[in-house]
């Protein structure tokens, strides 16, 4: 394993809030307004590390537990997301251990969340559960429509093996997946058209309502380890869609890190020109994320 | 080229898979009229064929007459969404990723002469057939009834398209003439129904006789 590969996830580490940042700036020039700083989440994040954290008696170790162990789940799963070339971690069979760990990220928050024993942050957490449960399928197909493509096990391996002569041939799966992917994108990361992250509504709220017991170094980790998976996530999307493979490392880098920012505006663009949807209705998107991913497979396993 | 076609074939299972996932009429009426047009271009795009007629014909029927016609039947009828079909939109879509797999399933099973078409078009055409049944069963108005209808002839000429290379002029003419005078049809039968009754819904009907 050679030691310049870590750079890429360092890289991630010190850029990852940024993408907030520039989603967030976006927002305000649809909105016609000057915003808050790029920078507004890394000064939240040093504010909020600066504090000291506020535990409820009620609480148990479990709430204490969940910001750091969900912060060192994101962490590795960051090491092992290709981003322009390949991953410091990567073995055959990563893919399934990327979802699982998205997954432990999840069930890490929503006990922390119970654990408050607040009925409110229950709503969240059964929010949350009941939508993931209908993103993983769309998350697990779709990576598995491009496991059958390129006969790869391994997340590196898969995203080596597109490059955009491939995406020209075998074009409509690999789009299909991509459209999937981005609605997981979406909702896995609170944006949107699933859940809106500036209310503060109780009607609506998903992610949010789920750390409002997390304060001061806890909350910062837990915003970090948001911001990270943000770029997890973005980072499957752009190797698909962006398979910049010039064989300089330097370049490869420079170009999937240009098409997270690229990610970041759409996103931007996504939150200022749509409205959130109601919260039946967003079932129905997930699944629909979901048969575009059986469709993809089906198309490849044909 | 072939990416082209298998392109226009993952179109046409997009609008199906919209087809049954949308409930605003309007937006099923356009995803038909894009059906129409796909399938018009499909034979262009596949076979190259020499014939231009046809398909020109095709797709302004089927893309601009028929959106056109329904359009205006419902602008009179002011019936916005199918609310509450027999079944449920996300119950639908699910059912019709099953109905791809049969379709998909069928097409290995069924025995078919050799055809020179692109493998995707006798399951997507199997897939259009079995959509446009299941929308005409599940639905309750009949402006969407009439699309199912619309997108089973869709799925019935692309099965065509696969085995008769050249299919005489006749007898396509007679088919578009045909699936005119349906939907010219129903469409009166909508606005008639919607005259009497003050809705579309189809199954209520049944409670007249007696």
């Amino acid at each position: 394993m050679p030691i310049y590969s870590f750079i890429r996830p360092l890289l991630a580490l010190i850029l990852a809030p940024l993408l907030l940042g520039v989603v967030n700036k976006t927002k305000a020039f649809f909105a016609g307004r000057v915003g808050q700083p790029l920078l507004q989440p890394y000064y939240d994040i040093s504010r909020l590390l600066r504090k000291g954290a506020v535990y409820s008696k009620t609480t148990s170790w479990v709430f204490r537990a969940a910001p750091v162990v969900c912060l060192a789940a994101v962490l590795i799963a960051l090491l092992m997301v290709p981003l322009g070339g390949r991953a410091p971690l990567a073995f055959g069979g990563d893919i399934i251990l990327l979802a699982y760990l998205l997954g432990l990220v999840r069930f890490l928050i929503v006990i922390g969340a119970l654990d408050t024993g607040s009925s409110f942050e229950g709503m969240g957490a059964s929010r949350e559960v009941q939508f993931s449960a209908m993103a993983e399928p769309a998350l697990l197909l779709g990576l598995a429509a491009l496991i059958r493509k390129t006969g790869c096990w391994s997340l590196s391996d898969i995203f080596q093996g597109l490059t955009f002569h491939g995406l020209l041939h075998i074009g409509p799966a690999v789009l299909l997946v991509a459209g999937a992917l981005l609605v997981v994108f979406l909702a896995e990361n609170a944006r949107i058209p699933v859940d809106d992250p500036n209310t503060h509504l109780e009607l609506t709220m998903i992610h949010e309502v789920m750390v409002l017991d997390n304060s001061g170094p806890d909350f910062a980790f837990v915003l970090y380890a948001a911001s990270l998976k943000l770029w997890v996530l973005g980072a499957l999307l752009v190797n698909i869609l962006l398979p910049v493979r010039t064989g300089a490392a330097w370049a490869d880098t420079a170009a999937a890190m240009g098409g997270l920012v690229v990610l970041a505006v759409i996103t931007g663009v996504i939150e200022s020109t749509m409205a959130r949807m109601r919260l039946v209705r967003v079932p129905h998107l997930l699944v629909a994320a979901g048969v575009l991913s059986t469709l993809a497979l089906v198309l490849v396993l044909r | 080229m072939n990416t082209w076609t298998d392109g226009l074939l993952i179109v046409l299972v997009l609008t199906n898979l919209r087809l049954l996932g949308t409930s605003r009429l309007s937006a099923s009426i356009q995803i038909v009229a894009l059906q129409g047009i796909v399938m018009g271009v499909l034979p262009l795009v596949a076979t190259g064929a020499d014939v231009l007629v046809l398909p020109l014909a095709s797709i302004c029927l089927k893309g601009v007459v028929f959106p056109w016609l329904l359009l205006h039947s419902l602008r009179e009828a002011k019936r916005l969404r199918e609310i509450q079909p027999f079944v449920g939109y996300t119950a639908s879509l699910l059912a019709g990723i099953v109905m791809l797999a049969a379709a998909i399933w069928m097409t290995g099973h069924l025995p078919l002469p050799a055809h020179e078409g692109p493998a995707l078009l006798v399951p997507v055409a199997l897939f259009t057939v079995m959509v446009g049944l299941f929308v005409i069963v599940t639905r309750r108005t009949a402006a969407k009834q009439v699309l199912g209808y619309l997108s089973m002839e869709n799925g019935i000429y692309a099965f065509g398209m696969a085995f008769v290379r050249e299919e005489p002029f006749l007898v396509g003419v007679g088919i578009l003439l045909d699936a005119f005078m349906a939907v010219f049809v129903m469409g009166i039968a909508i606005f008639h129904i919607n005259r009497e009754f003050d809705h579309i819904e189809v199954d209520r009907l049944d409670t007249l006789k007696g």
